[in-house]
């Protein structure tokens, strides 16, 4: 219902760059598409390891010209490194991928590039420093007299396919770093074109945009359906994936586990495929009666990122932070945790005041934070296990400043065989331990500094679904022992199965907090989060 | 007009003309053509260095051995110039640029096929190349009188009323623009220095644009080698000691980014002719030149911070109405 | 097979025996390249193992190595200074300064070490207070801190230090045992147990590894990179006292050069030049390989800057090796 009124709302604009498509494209006649036999696109078999890990298991893929396909599945499933296969970066271990019928072997990513096959990818994959214009032809500039690069002919090639695309309004002279994300898209849709590329793979590409950016990211789909390429979409939101897709294919752990016309198949049977289980996972959430209040935030703003955030949060209690992607919750934790300055706004601990303006504070002020970003902020991979989860409470296992190895192991192996983790020894480097291992690492630095507030972000993304299990029933755990935990989750299923109160969040405000009783329905948090069902 | 005065060059270029404006007050006739001319020839041979690590650092590298380079082929030629005074000087700016090509590939290979830091082989090769400098020319200088004339009139010959050396810095800053902005090769060193990844995506080998940037900084190391060994007339294995830095130094204060893909060739030209003015302009107004180090010093710090202070630092921007009204 | 949940598995602490990853550590690597050099030494020329011989070698790297020390700890963290050198020359201008104004040797000492410290302290600042690359900040000072003493010096040289003075860089401790050499000595203990045994080198190596991560665990890296910034800059006061009590003078150009023998240094000692990684152990050896191979081919009569050739192969090649074998294994696999 939603996505039609949507399709009204945008449709003038729409069919207005239809008709410059139209126009643009002389001589060549758009009718709508009969259903196509052959697929543009097939991959088959395709089987691809890593050390430890069998990231995909014979898996096959079609896209068909003038179709969306919807690539499905959990993090973890083997959706990116299916990706990174069709891009030319990884070199699958058996398997066949066919273009066009033909037999292909995409031994780089500009072979891949070469074949018609581009990607938009969630962090684009762009120059931030080069113009527009060399961003969509760098490698295959238009050239001029002596085989020099032809500025002015490039620049012109260059307005001529963002206009193609309804991208008009961007120079083709700005350097690509003054642009948003969207147009950064935009961009990346128009080097795709200027290859002629017939098969485009988009990779979360509306993860970082805002609701309208979204629309229009949508209609551009639309156009390039129309010009029958064939489309890879990759999303977890489910009204995404129905509003533009035609098709979908589930991954799970590695492996396809289904196809098909989503016109024919309903959202639950599709989770249940994801999952590979009934919906109505198992959380193993304890009740517990929250004691008193720990943490209260009032009024707190950001000059860009945030404004008028206020909660408070009781010892014992799990709160949890639902939001689209880019909603600013992290942003939110990350400023509670010090790491960014707070315009105004006062934070109180157990009713005191807490200035805290760096995260060597919040550890003292008892608020710790597991960031999503794991790799980059969480584990310092290059380190062993032990001190990584000794590197906040040395203070602890030291005395006078000096080091004491025993009682680090001692302190290490506490809390790292509380979380299960599975390494095989402590002074293994972390960085050979799987996603979800080095998560618990991470949360075992926290707890070791025994904390009073624990805020967890996005605390079982892209980890399997044992970790993922461990992590819940520990988090759970901690609350019933009086901790207070603060989790940020994009996944319901998740911030519904394991929160007390629910706040949501949207375009760096809070727009709705929610007990988490039998009367609160999924639906009430994703038009919250959404922000649909309001006077717009 | 406006889109010139957000260019950093501009604001260079405007500077060093205050600065020749400010000495010429001081010391009339500093600002005469032949006056310019010759701070225009002295800085002549550090615009050429300037180019050639621009292009290293744009490729998020940095080339430490250029100044040994230059003294090592210069010593070449200069002892090939002692042994074989007839052989042709062109001819010896063909060696001289070749010896460097070599050791500028050897610096790349390491680079390139063994994946050790630029700093660290260039660190090891500065001393290496010094060293055999002094193996070659067996402890000896090559004195003013054993170069043949020509080799010798090769930098110094009037042409258009500038001499030969300033003609072979501006062929080499028209080739740069060429290079740097109309082919492939210029800009995929741009590419690798933004976004290694993203080159990788569009089909640019990375190690290899970065081994072709150490080929083309030793080419240029190379043939200056020449020009120095010509101009100083001395070959020893003290030439151009310490001189590595200067030339970093010359691409910083041109606007040349440590952490590699953005610079121009203007800024490097512009950096190099910065410190040549200062270097001109020291004795005119009664300054000891024993001051240039210490401002060029100043020079490269005062440029970092203003480069530092260019850098935004990455926000979402999630509030689509900026709190401007709070 | 299947264990079941409840029951805690245990991990054990270490994987393999301490020996055996000692065995096969660069400092055992580095080790053994020492005592080769020592025989290879002793047999080339008989002066070499006599122990006056020996003690003069060590004059000839100890300053260095002092500064090497610091320098360690600051590259391992990621951040490098190149103005080390330039901060010798001009502290020992300063002391110069002071001696034209009648200071006595312990006032010459206290303006020596001061120097290096407000110099580290203004390196620090640069980098950690306005969060600029060190690269090119101590490129910057390095031509600013020698520049000073150029201006104050030109082409002059300070002369005429107080008998007392020379001690430090001419007095011997014990029998064969030189001041500057007992003192290096120590600082290689101190900065061993810093970087090594405190809390304080263990931040060291995490802000190395992952600056952000050590951020986001509550290590203020900014104060830690400052600290190290100023550590440099005193090793950099001290060897300025150890070098002009030596050398007896100031020159502008004193200590030209020595920037990259430090980093070289630290370097050859296994310290991965990225940061992160490497020991105190291996730099002691990789400084007191370097005044091995200076002072056996100087015996040799090798001149100076062909020995430097040998440190540049050195360097590079004990560098390139492991890569090599580790491609040629990958390869076989």
């Amino acid at each position: 219902m939603v996505s039609a009124a949507l399709l009204l709302r945008a449709g003038g604009d729409f069919r207005q760059r239809c008709r410059t498509l139209l126009s643009s494209k002389t001589g060549r006649v758009l009718k709508p598409m009969t259903i196509p036999k052959e697929p543009k696109v097939e991959l088959s078999g395709i089987s691809k390891s890593f050390p430890g890990v069998r990231a995909l298991h014979k898996v096959g893929l079609r896209l068909y010209p003038g179709e969306v396909t919807a690539l499905i599945g959990e993090n973890g499933a083997g959706k990116s490194t299916l990706v990174k296969t069709m891009t030319g970066i990884y070199q699958p271990d058996e398997g066949e991928i066919r273009v066009s019928g033909k037999p292909v072997v995409l031994s780089s990513p500009h072979a891949a590039f070469q074949a018609g096959i581009t990607a938009i990818h969630q962090e684009t994959v762009l120059f931030d420093e080069l113009s527009v214009a060399e961003n969509i032809f760098l490698g295959h500039a238009p050239r001029g007299a002596f085989g020099l690069i032809d500025w002015r002919g490039m620049n012109a090639r260059a307005r001529t396919l963002l206009a193609e695309i309804g991208a008009g309004h961007i120079a083709s002279d700005t350097k690509l770093k003054d642009l948003s994300i969207a147009n950064k898209h935009l961009v990346a849709v128009a080097r795709a074109l200027s290859v002629n590329a017939e098969v485009v793979i988009m990779d979360e590409p509306t993860a970082a945009l805002s609701y309208k950016e979204i629309q229009d990211l949508f209609e551009l789909v639309e156009l390039l359906k129309q010009q029958g390429k064939a489309i890879l979409f990759i999303s977890h939101k489910f009204d995404e994936i129905y509003r533009i897709a035609d098709r979908y294919t589930v991954f799970r752990d590695g492996e396809m586990v289904g196809e098909g016309l989503l016109k024919d198949t309903s959202q639950q049977e599709i989770v249940r495929m994801m999952v590979g289980r009934s919906v109505d996972q198992v959380f193993p959430k304890k009740e517990v009666t929250p004691g008193d209040e720990v943490l209260k935030v009032v009024g707190y703003c950001h000059p860009t990122e945030f404004a008028d955030i206020g909660f408070s949060l009781r010892a014992g209690e799990i709160l949890g932070f639902y939001g689209l992607v880019g909603a600013g919750r992290s942003e939110v934790m990350q400023s509670l945790f010090g790491i960014t300055k707070p315009s105004k706004g006062a934070v109180r601990i157990d009713g005191e005041v807490a200035v805290i303006r760096s995260p060597a504070q919040a550890v003292d002020r008892g608020i710790v934070y597991v960031p999503e970003d794991r790799g980059k902020q969480g584990a310092v991979t290059g380190l062993p296990i032990f001190q990584n989860v000794t590197l906040a409470s040395l203070r602890k296992t030291s005395r006078h400043g000096f080091l004491r190895l025993a009682e680090e192991f001692k302190l290490a192996r506490e809390y790292t065989e509380r979380l299960d983790l599975r390494a095989a020894a402590l002074d293994q480097n972390v960085g050979n331990l799987s996603g979800g291992n080095q998560q618990k690492v991470v949360i075992a630095k926290w707890l070791a500094t025994k904390p009073r507030v624990i805020i967890l972000d996005e605390p079982t993304k892209g980890i399997d679904i044992g970790s993922k299990a461990a992590v819940h029933e520990f988090m759970s755990e901690l609350a019933s022992q009086g901790l207070a935990v603060i989790m940020v989750s994009s996944e319901l299923p998740e911030i519904m199965g394991m929160s007390d109160r629910i706040v949501v969040m949207r375009e760096g405000r809070i727009v709705g907090e929610f007990e988490n009783n039998a009367t609160l329905k999924p639906e009430m948090l994703v038009r919250a989060a959404a922000g649909i069902g309001e006077a717009a | 007009m406006s889109a010139i005065v957000k260019v950093r060059e501009f604001w260079l270029a405007v500077l060093i003309a205050a600065l020749v404006f400010a000495a010429n007050l001081r010391a009339p006739g500093f600002a005469s053509p032949s006056r310019l001319s010759g701070i225009v020839e002295d800085s002549s041979i550090l615009m050429i260095l300037a180019l050639g690590q621009m292009v290293v650092i744009l490729t998020r590298s940095i080339d430490l051995s250029m100044a040994s380079n230059l003294a090592l082929s210069g010593m070449i030629v200069a002892l090939i110039n002692q042994a074989a005074p007839g052989i042709p000087v062109p001819m010896l700016m063909a060696v001289a640029a070749f010896s460097g090509l070599l050791l500028g590939a050897l610096n790349g290979v390491f680079i390139w096929g063994l994946g050790i830091p630029a700093i660290v082989v260039t660190l090891g090769s500065l001393t290496i190349y010094r060293g055999v400098i002094f193996l070659i020319a067996g402890g000896q200088w090559v004195n003013a009188d054993a170069f043949s004339p020509s080799f010798v009139a090769f930098t110094r010959i009037e042409v258009l009323g500038l001499p030969l050396l300033v003609w072979y810095a501006v062929a080499i800053i028209l080739a740069f623009v060429v290079l740097m902005s109309r082919t492939a090769l210029g800009r995929s060193f741009y590419a690798v220095g933004v976004n290694p990844t993203a080159a990788v995506y569009a089909g640019i080998d990375v190690g290899r644009t970065t081994f072709l940037a150490f080929c083309i900084s030793g080419l240029l190391s190379g043939f200056c080698g020449y020009l120095w060994v010509s101009r100083y007339v001395i070959g020893s294995v003290e030439v151009a000691r310490g001189y590595e830095l200067t030339v970093v130094a010359a691409c910083v204060i041109g606007g040349i980014s440590i952490s590699g893909g953005v610079g121009t060739v203007a800024g490097a030209v512009l950096g190099a002719l910065f410190l040549g003015v200062i270097n001109g302009a020291l004795p005119v107004i009664n300054i000891s030149p024993f001051w240039q180090m210490a401002i060029s010093g100043a020079a490269i710090i005062l440029a970092v911070v203003l480069n530092g202070r260019g850098a935004k630092r990455s926000q979402r921007l999630i509030l689509r109405t900026a709190e401007a009204a709070a | 097979m299947s264990v079941p949940s409840t029951e805690t598995r245990h991990i054990p602490d270490r994987l393999g025996t301490p020996l055996r990853s000692a065995v096969f550590s660069w400092p055992s690597l580095l080790l053994a390249v020492g005592i080769v050099l020592f025989v290879v030494n002793s047999f080339a020329s008989p002066y070499f193992l006599s122990p006056w011989a020996l003690s003069d070698a060590t004059f000839n790297f100890t300053e260095k190595a002092l500064i090497a020390l610091a320098m360690a700890l600051l590259i391992i963290s990621g951040e490098i200074d190149l103005s080390v050198a330039s901060i010798i020359a001009l502290a020992s201008t300063m002391m110069g300064l002071a001696l034209q104004y009648g200071a006595g040797t312990p006032e010459l000492v206290l303006i020596g070490i001061a120097t290096g410290i407000v110099c580290g302290a203004f390196n620090g600042f640069l980098v950690t207070g306005l969060g600029l690359p060190s690269i090119v900040v101590t490129i910057g000072t390095m031509s600013f801190f020698r520049g000073i003493s150029y201006i104050v010096l030109g082409d002059q040289a300070f002369k005429g230090y107080p008998a007392g003075f020379a001690y430090f860089g001419q007095g011997y401790v014990f029998w064969v045992f030189s001041f500057e050499f007992a003192l290096f000595v120590l600082f290689a203990l101190f900065y061993y147990v810093l970087l090594h045994r405190t809390n304080f080198g263990r931040q060291v190596f995490a802000i190395g590894n992952n600056d952000v991560a050590a951020r986001f665990s509550g290590i203020r890296v900014e104060r830690v990179k400052f600290i190290l910034f100023l550590l440099t800059g005193l090793m950099s006061g001290i060897a300025a006292v150890l070098l002009t009590s030596r050398l007896d003078s100031t020159r502008p150009s004193i200590a030209a050069g020595w920037e990259l023998e430090a980093v070289t240094m630290v370097v050859l000692g296994g310290v991965s030049i990225l940061g992160g990684a490497g020991t105190i152990q291996g730099v002691v050896l990789a400084a007191l390989i370097m005044g091995l191979v200076t002072f056996g081919l100087g015996l040799l009569n090798v001149p100076g800057i062909v020995m430097s050739i040998f440190i540049g192969l050195l360097l590079i090649f004990v560098i390139a090796l492991p890569i090599v074998f580790r491609k040629v294994r990958n390869r076989r696999r």
